[in-house]
Formats: C-alpha cells, sequence, structure tokens
C-alpha cells in the first residue's frame, strides 16, 4: 500500500525559489504544501497547473506534477487536464492580472462550469513580474508606472465574480496568515466543483503595504472578520462587535450595546444557495466594515467533470456502437461485389 | 417502360439551387446518396452563403449544392453542371457562369415572376436572355402550384406546403436520373419520425415530381449512368469534417488513448465538433470551450494528462491558438490541430473554401516554433490523415497542424471503409521507467521525449513554457536554448522517416509536373488525366506531408523540365518550396475566387506552359 503519511518536504522540490525575500507567495505555498500532505491523496495524483506572472512559477517549486503555462489561460488548461483525468486533485494557481485581465474570461467560464479545481488566486494588486504596472483589482485612483497620475477605472473584487458566474465555493486569506491559509486550502480541496480562494498577498517591491490597513496587528481584530460555518459573525479585540443585517443591508452593532445581545448577531450560513448575504459579506470595505476572511460560501451544486462522466456513461448503458468498426458499419452502407478490375486511379 | 430519350453518359454533373430557406442543402444530399447507394463513384460540393437566411429572393441568399456521379472515378464535383435546378430567378443569375454549354435548366416557374425577378436584379422579363443562357435546355415547371395541388388533401397550411417542394424537384430530378425513390423515403421516415402527417406530406410530393417527370416525359430527357467499376468491399458516403472525427476515433482506439476534444464553433470546421459530441458512445470527452483560445489550450491540459488530445478550427482560430501552439512546441505534448481553411483574411468568406492559411500553419507562432504540418486531400482520405496526424503527435510528442479545407469538410464522396486490423499501430511514448526518466530525455533516433502524466506514481515532473534543460527544470542558459531551439527543429525534420515517398501519378518524369497540395487533389488529377488522354505530357505531385516534405522530393523534381504548383492561394506553397528546394524553377496556377479550381482552368495553363 501506498504511505499516504507526508509531510510538508515531500512537496517541496529541488529547485532553488526564486521569490523576493519577503515575499508573500512563501507563506502562501507553505500553507498549500501543509494542507496537501494532510489531505489522504497519493501525491501522484496531485497536479499543480499556473499561468504567468510571479505566483505562476509556484509548481517549479513543487515536487507535484506541475505545470507552468502561458499568461491567462490555467484555467483552461486545468479544466482540460481535470476532464482528461478526474481522478486527479487539480491546483490552479493564479495571480489577478493572470485570472482577472488576461484570462478573465476563462475565470468566469471555469467558475460557470463549476469544474472540480480548487483555484488559488494571489492578489497582490499589482503586476510584479513586468514590475510594477497597475492590475484589474487596483483602486481608482492608484498610483503606478502605467498610471503616473492615477487609474482611472474601478477594480474587479474577485468574489463579485465568482457570484456573478454563479459560484458554488469562495474563501479569502491572508498570506500572513497560514493557519487560516491551510484551513481554507483544506475546505476547498474537499469541497467538489470550482474553489476560488483569494490570498491577500503582499508584493514587497512593487506594492508593499497594500494590505496594511487590514494586517495592521494594532488594529486587526476590529478590522478582519474570520468566518466559520454555523458560527456567530464576531469580531473585535474582545468579540465585542458583530453583524447584523437591517434594511437589506450589513450593519455593524456592538454588542451590549443598545439591547444588541449575541442572539441577534448573524450566524454564518457557508452553504446557503441564495447568495445575497455572500455577496455583501464579500463587498465589506474599510474603514465601515471589517473584511471577510475564511470560507464565506460553500455550497453544493451540479460537478461539470461528474456530470460529463455521467453522461457518457449513459449512453454508453444504451449504446448500440461500442467500437469504430461498428462505427464504419453503422448507417447507410452498401457492398459492392463481383466487380472486376477496377478503373485505374493512376493517369 | 420508358419511352422517352434515354440518354446514357459517363458522367453527370447536377447543381441544386434555390433560396437558402429552400432546402437545397437536403436535397442534394439525399440525391447523392441515393446515387451512391446505386453504385456510381460520386463528389459533392455544398456552396451555401454565409447569412443563415440572407434576405430571400436575392443573389446573395442562394444556396447551391453541386454533385458529379458516374461509371468511372470521379474525382471532382464537376466544373460546369449538366443540369442546373433552379428554384428561383436569383438562382439562375448566381449560377449562369456554372452550367455546361447545352445543359438543361429546370426551373419553378411559378416563383419566376416580377417581384422575385426586381429581387434577384433582373431588368427584364427574361432572365435567360440576360444571363446570355438562351441556348440552354430550359424545362419550366410550376413547383410551387403542383406542390401546392399535391398536398390539398392535407389541410397544412401554405407555409407547411410550400416547405416541400424541394421534394417535388427531387422527385423529378429522380426521375431524370433513374434513381429509386426508395432511400429517400426511408430517410424522410426517419428523419421526421414524430410527425407520420409530414413524412406522408413529403413522401407524396418527391412521387408526383417521379410522376411528373415520367408523365411528360416528352419535355424532359432521361438519362443512365451506369454504376462505377469500384473495388470490392462495404462503402458509405462520408464528407471530410466527418471523416476527420472518425480518424481521430480509430487512432484514439488504436493507441488505447481517451479521446478529448477542445473546441469553439468556426465554420466551416464546427461539423467536427458536433460528429464528435454524438460519439459519447464510444467515451469521447468533447469540449465546447469559451472561445479558440480554450479550445486548444484545454486541449493541451488534456495532452499533459494523458489523452490523445485534439482541437478542430478554421483560420481565424488558428490565429488565436498560436500563442498556445508555441506551447505545445516548448512542452513538448502531443497535441492535433486541424484547421478547416476558408477564405481570410480576417472574417473573409467564412463558407467558402481557399488554402490561404499554410503559412500561417508552418509559421504563425513566435519564436522558432516548428510543428509537424499534413494536409488531407480527399473528402475520405481526411479519415487516413486525421489518424497519422495522431500517430505522429503521439509517437514523437510534437504538436501536428492538420490542414482541409471547406471544400473538403463539406464535401463528400463514396468511401471504401477500413477495417480498425488493417490501421497501422500507434505506440504512445507513454514512460516506462522511473528511475531513468527525466522530462526532456529523448530517444536517440528520433528526439521525442517520454511521456509521463498525472497519476503515474514516481514519474512526478514539472514542464512549461520556458526554456528548460533535460529535466524540465528551467534554464536561461544560452548555449542550452540553441541547443534545444535545434533539437525541436531536428525532431521535427525526423518525422520524415514516417512519411511515404511523394508518389508521381504519369510518367516518372517529362515536360510537366503539375505539383499540389491538400483539397486541389481531385481537380489537379482530373485535369492530368484529361491532357494524358490528350498525349500532353504531363505529370501530377500531390504533397499531404508539408513539414517535413518526403525525402524523394528533390528527386522527382529534378526529373521534370517544368514545375507548375498550383494552389488557391498568392503561392504560399510554392514559396515554402522556394525556401525548402531552392534549386528548381516554380511556375504558380493561382486563384481567389472562394471556389475549387476548375479542371478546365488548371488543363489551360498547362497548355500554355507546353507552349511556351
Amino acid at each position: 500500500m501506498i504511505d499516504l503519511k507526508y509531510t510538508v518536504k515531500d512537496f517541496k522540490s529541488d529547485s532553488e525559489v526564486r521569490w523576493c525575500p519577503g515575499c508573500g507567495d512563501y507563506a502562501i505555498m507553505n500553507a498549500v504544501q501543509r494542507a496537501m500532505a494532510g489531505l489522504g491523496i497519493p501525491h501522484e495524483k496531485y497536479a499543480v497547473i499556473s499561468g504567468i506572472g510571479c505566483s505562476s512559477r509556484f509548481p517549479y517549486y513543487m515536487s507535484t506534477y506541475g505545470f507552468h503555462t502561458i499568461h491567462g489561460r490555467a484555467a483552461a488548461i486545468a479544466s482540460g487536464v481535470k476532464l482528461a483525468n478526474p481522478d486527479l486533485s487539480v491546483w490552479m494557481i493564479s495571480g489577478d492580472g493572470d485570472s482577472l485581465a488576461i484570462g478573465g474570461n476563462h475565470f468566469i467560464h471555469l467558475v460557470r462550469r463549476n469544474i472540480d479545481i480548487n483555484l488559488i488566486l494571489f492578489n497582490n494588486r499589482i503586476y510584479g513580474l513586468t514590475k510594477g504596472q497597475y492590475s484589474p483589482t487596483c483602486d481608482r485612483g492608484f498610483k503606478s508606472k502605467t498610471s503616473p497620475f492615477g487609474t482611472v477605472e474601478d477594480p474587479f473584487v474577485p468574489g463579485q465574480l465568482v457570484i456573478g458566474a454563479r459560484g458554488s465555493f469562495f474563501a479569502r486569506s491572508l498570506d500572513g496568515n497560514m493557519k487560516m491559509s491551510q484551513s481554507v486550502f483544506e475546505a476547498a480541496a474537499k469541497h467538489k466543483g470550482t474553489s476560488v480562494v483569494e490570498v491577500l498577498q503582499n508584493c514587497v517591491i512593487y506594492n508593499n503595504g497594500i494590505h496594511g490597513a487590514i494586517t495592521d496587528p494594532n488594529h486587526k481584530a476590529e478590522r478582519q472578520l474570520h468566518l466559520e460555518h454555523g458560527k456567530p459573525m464576531i469580531f473585535g479585540a474582545e468579540n465585542e462587535k458583530g453583524l447584523v443585517f437591517e434594511n437589506a443591508k450589513l450593519k455593524v452593532v456592538e454588542i451590549g450595546k443598545d439591547g444588541v445581545t449575541i442572539d441577534d448577531i448573524l450566524v454564518h450560513d457557508a452553504t446557503e444557495v441564495d447568495p445575497t448575504l455572500h455577496m455583501a459579506l464579500i463587498n465589506m470595505q474599510l474603514p465601515d466594515f471589517p473584511v471577510a476572511f475564511g470560507v464565506i460560501r460553500n455550497v453544493e451544486a451540479l460537478v461539470y467533470d461528474t456530470e460529463m462522466a455521467k453522461q457518457i456513461d449513459e449512453v454508453q448503458q444504451k449504446r448500440k456502437v461500442t467500437c469504430v468498426d461498428e462505427l464504419l458499419n453503422s448507417g447507410n452502407t452498401w457492398e459492392v461485389t463481383g466487380n472486376g478490375t477496377p478503373d485505374s486511379t493512376s493517369c | 417502360m420508358k419511352d422517352a430519350k434515354v440518354i446514357e453518359l459517363d458522367e453527370v454533373t447536377i447543381r441544386f439551387s434555390g433560396d437558402s430557406g429552400d432546402g437545397m442543402q437536403l436535397t442534394g444530399t439525399l440525391f447523392s446518396d441515393a446515387t451512391a447507394l446505386l453504385g456510381n463513384d460520386i463528389s459533392t460540393f455544398p456552396d451555401y452563403p454565409s447569412e443563415i437566411r440572407a434576405p430571400q429572393g436575392t443573389v446573395g441568399g442562394v444556396s447551391g449544392f453541386q454533385v458529379q456521379f458516374g461509371k468511372r472515378l470521379v474525382n471532382t464535383p464537376g466544373d460546369l453542371a449538366h443540369v442546373l435546378v433552379a428554384m428561383n430567378p436569383a438562382a439562375v443569375k448566381a449560377n449562369a457562369k456554372f452550367i455546361n454549354p447545352g445543359g438543361t435548366i429546370i426551373y419553378d416557374s411559378d416563383s419566376f415572376n416580377e417581384k422575385n425577378l426586381k429581387k434577384a436584379k433582373f431588368s427584364t422579363d427574361d432572365p435567360f436572355a440576360e444571363c446570355n443562357l438562351e441556348d440552354f435546355f430550359k424545362i419550366p415547371v410550376p413547383i410551387s402550384t403542383l406542390t401546392k395541388e399535391s398536398l390539398k388533401e392535407f389541410g397544412l397550411d401554405n407555409k407547411s406546403v410550400l416547405r416541400s417542394k424541394n421534394m417535388f424537384a427531387l422527385g423529378l430530378v429522380c426521375w431524370m436520373f433513374n434513381r429509386p425513390l426508395d432511400y429517400i423515403e426511408e430517410f424522410l421516415g426517419k428523419k421526421f419520425a414524430k410527425k407520420p402527417v409530414v413524412v406522408e406530406a413529403n413522401v407524396k410530393v418527391l412521387h408526383d415530381g417521379f410522376n411528373y417527370g415520367m408523365t411528360m416525359q416528352h419535355m424532359t430527357p432521361s438519362y443512365l449512368v451506369n454504376p462505377a467499376v469500384i473495388e470490392n468491399g462495404t462503402y458509405r458516403t462520408i464528407n471530410g469534417n466527418h471523416a476527420t472525427a472518425w480518424g481521430f476515433l480509430a487512432a484514439a482506439e488504436k493507441s488505447g488513448r481517451e479521446l478529448f476534444l477542445g473546441s469553439y464553433p468556426i465554420t466551416p470546421a464546427t461539423d467536427i465538433l458536433s460528429a464528435l459530441s454524438e460519439r459519447k458512445d464510444l467515451g469521447v470527452k468533447t469540449f465546447q470551450a469559451e472561445d479558440e483560445i480554450a479550445g486548444v489550450t484545454s486541449a493541451i491540459g488534456a495532452a499533459f494528462a494523458g489523452d490523445l488530445a485534439v482541437t478542430t478550427t478554421s483560420g481565424p482560430g488558428l490565429a488565436l491558438k498560436g500563442e498556445a501552439i508555441g506551447l505545445a512546441v516548448m512542452a513538448e505534448l502531443p497535441l492535433v490541430v486541424v484547421n478547416v481553411q476558408r477564405g481570410g483574411p480576417s472574417t473573409g468568406l467564412p463558407t467558402k473554401t481557399e488554402q490561404s492559411d499554410l503559412l500561417q500553419a508552418l509559421y504563425g507562432r513566435n519564436g522558432e516554433s516548428p510543428v509537424v504540418v499534413v494536409a488531407a486531400s480527399t473528402p475520405s482520405d481526411c479519415f487516413w490523415y486525421a489518424y497519422k496526424a495522431s500517430q505522429i503527435a503521439l509517437e514523437r510528442m510534437v504538436p501536428v497542424i492538420l490542414m482541409t479545407d471547406g471544400f473538403l469538410g463539406n464535401g463528400s464522396e463514396p468511401w471504401k471503409v477500413p477495417t480498425m486490423a488493417e490501421m497501422p499501430p500507434i505506440t504512445p511514448r507513454v514512460a516506462k521507467d522511473a528511475s531513468s526518466f527525466k522530462a526532456y530525455k529523448r530517444d536517440p533516433e528520433t528526439l521525442a521525449r517520454e511521456w509521463a502524466y498525472p497519476g503515474m506514481a514516481g514519474f512526478e515532473h514539472r514542464i512549461g513554457g520556458l526554456e528548460k534543460d533535460e529535466t524540465g527544470t528551467v534554464s536561461h542558459d544560452t548555449e542550452n536554448h540553441q541547443i534545444n531551439t535545434e533539437l525541436r527543429e531536428e525532431k521535427v525534420q525526423r518525422v520524415a522517416d514516417l512519411v511515404p515517398d511523394l508518389e508521381v501519378c504519369g510518367d516518372g518524369d517529362g515536360e510537366v509536373l503539375v505539383v499540389g497540395w491538400g483539397g486541389t487533389f481531385g481537380h489537379l488529377v482530373s485535369a492530368v488525366r484529361e491532357l494524358r488522354k490528350e498525349g500532353k505530357n504531363v505529370s501530377h505531385a500531390h504533397f499531404n506531408y508539408i513539414k517535413p516534405l518526403p525525402k524523394n522530393t528533390a528527386e522527382i523534381f529534378g526529373k521534370f523540365k517544368k514545375i507548375i504548383v498550383c494552389e488557391l492561394n498568392m503561392g504560399q506553397f510554392a514559396s515554402y518550396l522556394r525556401d525548402e528546394m531552392p534549386d528548381f524553377k516554380y511556375e504558380q496556377l493561382n486563384k481567389l475566387k472562394g471556389l475549387p479550381f476548375t479542371v478546365d482552368e488548371v488543363k489551360q495553363s498547362v497548355y500554355k506552359l507546353l507552349e511556351d
């Protein structure tokens, strides 16, 4: 029998890791490796597919099967891998430029089809590998090498795209919080269908501190809401704050103030099919709200690769044609017999 | 039984023509199938507009279907029609130049009214005179009226009734050419199985059309075309797109690989996607992607994961796939890309045929990006070349581009079906020994790497689009890039070992060698045959393998005084040959009208060459 007791080391390759010192990618990779080691899936069944960008160098640093492909297309390539062999655990590594700009089309269609792939979206809100141009997740007015006077466009919010494309799983994590990352990666792997995990990642060189307001140790308790399925949506240093839903909007309240008790606080239900509340959680921004982390949405939905296999199976149950020879001789055929020498085909 | 004049012919070309909503494609197909079942050799050519329903009655909306059948082997759908069936004035205008001198025009006289003449932009009430067709034999038949009369008992609405008038025309033509109706009846019965009234109505009109011919035999000649003498065996009619699809099924079965097709609908390649979508019974995985790029990249993913991976497209789609094909070149994955060529550039002439993507297939990618390029030459041999393209990809770990075109894809012919036992073996290079495995370790003979895919324990490795060393690890070493660039090219060149010698049709040496590639085969071989019958010193060599070229190419070229390269573009293969075989002088015959060559225009260009 295969020994499935892996350690993180079993998932590291010999290649020298070449991300910048201090890059958030290191911690994310570590969390992925920890998650993989514990999932009970044979090592050879992991396939890690990436596009282009800093994060997309990821497969080279893994000891699993890996494919570093072309810009924006990892979602389509990963789809082909999974459909060719649904038995594999397919992980896709991508960034905000790779998945939301050049690969936006493939991203939404992967989510819509709900192919069983775990997509880790490294969101550093910058193009790092090409040295600092603005990305589709940059806020309006963001100054960069290609927007020296500030951008004049609004950003994508990745979770909104996932909900818009009828996504069945969306989670958010932080590069620096390995424990949280590992746990959402595990949840993503266990979810049947496309699991999108947005990891807020810091680019130390071109966009250092872009998520600083969220990660600031002095304020993170009131600026981060860590969601857990079945648990109340509370946050703050003393867990004194919570969320309620009022007039079709989320609202921050203080427990113990104005008669609010813990029982008034929303309880997180990641499995709710109606995406209204999940969308509201995704949309929460500083300073009025904390930023939501953890598994925001995790609902059951039909999975493309399973349905494809099922359809083939159903057709094969009733099939009349079982091999190519039978196909060639099916339908309208006729026999030519007793002919003499055929007309010469030569000139 | 028949006292009408019976004309015995060796081969006949019929063109069915009408509004794109008149059902001419179905009419032509049914006539062709019935004809093939009777034992004639056939070749068909659907010629239709890109609009699904162009403005009714206009020349732009005319849809045509041409079929040639004969008692000898038929290689083309015919240059000019002996019989034109015209459902409206626009059909006469659109086809005037495609009718054989002295040919017959059967037309629906009901539709030749002022309104329709105006729509077809005739300025007088004599469309035939305006098109210089006075000397042709014309048979006016009030098809619309007769169809209405035929169905008056059925209580159908006017629109449904007129939808059956193509069956009247079909019945009439079947009588003229002595085709029995049983096959067509059977087809209608199956197609409309859930609507017995529709079956009954169509069969009634079909018979009435047939009987009309018999009754009016004083004015309609009846033709007899005896069956062709062809090799014994089981036959079926097949078009190029179906043959392509089935070739991949055969290759998948033979190689023991599952078949994956990633594709995006595009004219005229879509039929391959639909033909394979039908074959869930044989386990085919078809993936209709969100765009052309996802079509090829999903296939590349499937190739990485161990499937026989295919993507199908036409010219504009090949342009979009370029970067991804470069990835397959760099990663060295088995991938087959089918390009069913159409008129370009840009959207060009989507429903018309052309051969103008050859240089795109050869060179249309960034970097030094060699791929194998193969071309099918008849509708039925698309099966063989799809099979061979798969074999080369799987055995040599290299992307292969298979070139067909709209003429082959939509054209059909009888095909002696092969058996799987006679198909050559395909041995994918699946890695066997984990301890010695390296991602880019090459076979010393073929330079092909080994294929190990996710799920195979002990072979875990990484590949990608970056330049790499033998293990697959990224390498920016300058010497390594030079070596690998040359290796990738050399690997493609060594595919020549799998390529059969170029054959000459005719004499092995002489005055003129007519050279072609791909879908022009039928017209070129017919032209050369006729020229040789006339005693001209002309031979024909046709290329199915473009890159690499057959090894004996230069040897054959050296034996002819003149070489003329005939192709439906501005001279792409000629310029490739000038580059690859610079020792020869190449004359050119080029055509860009969205149509195949005619046998006659090929002959004329050879006459000229013989005179010079």
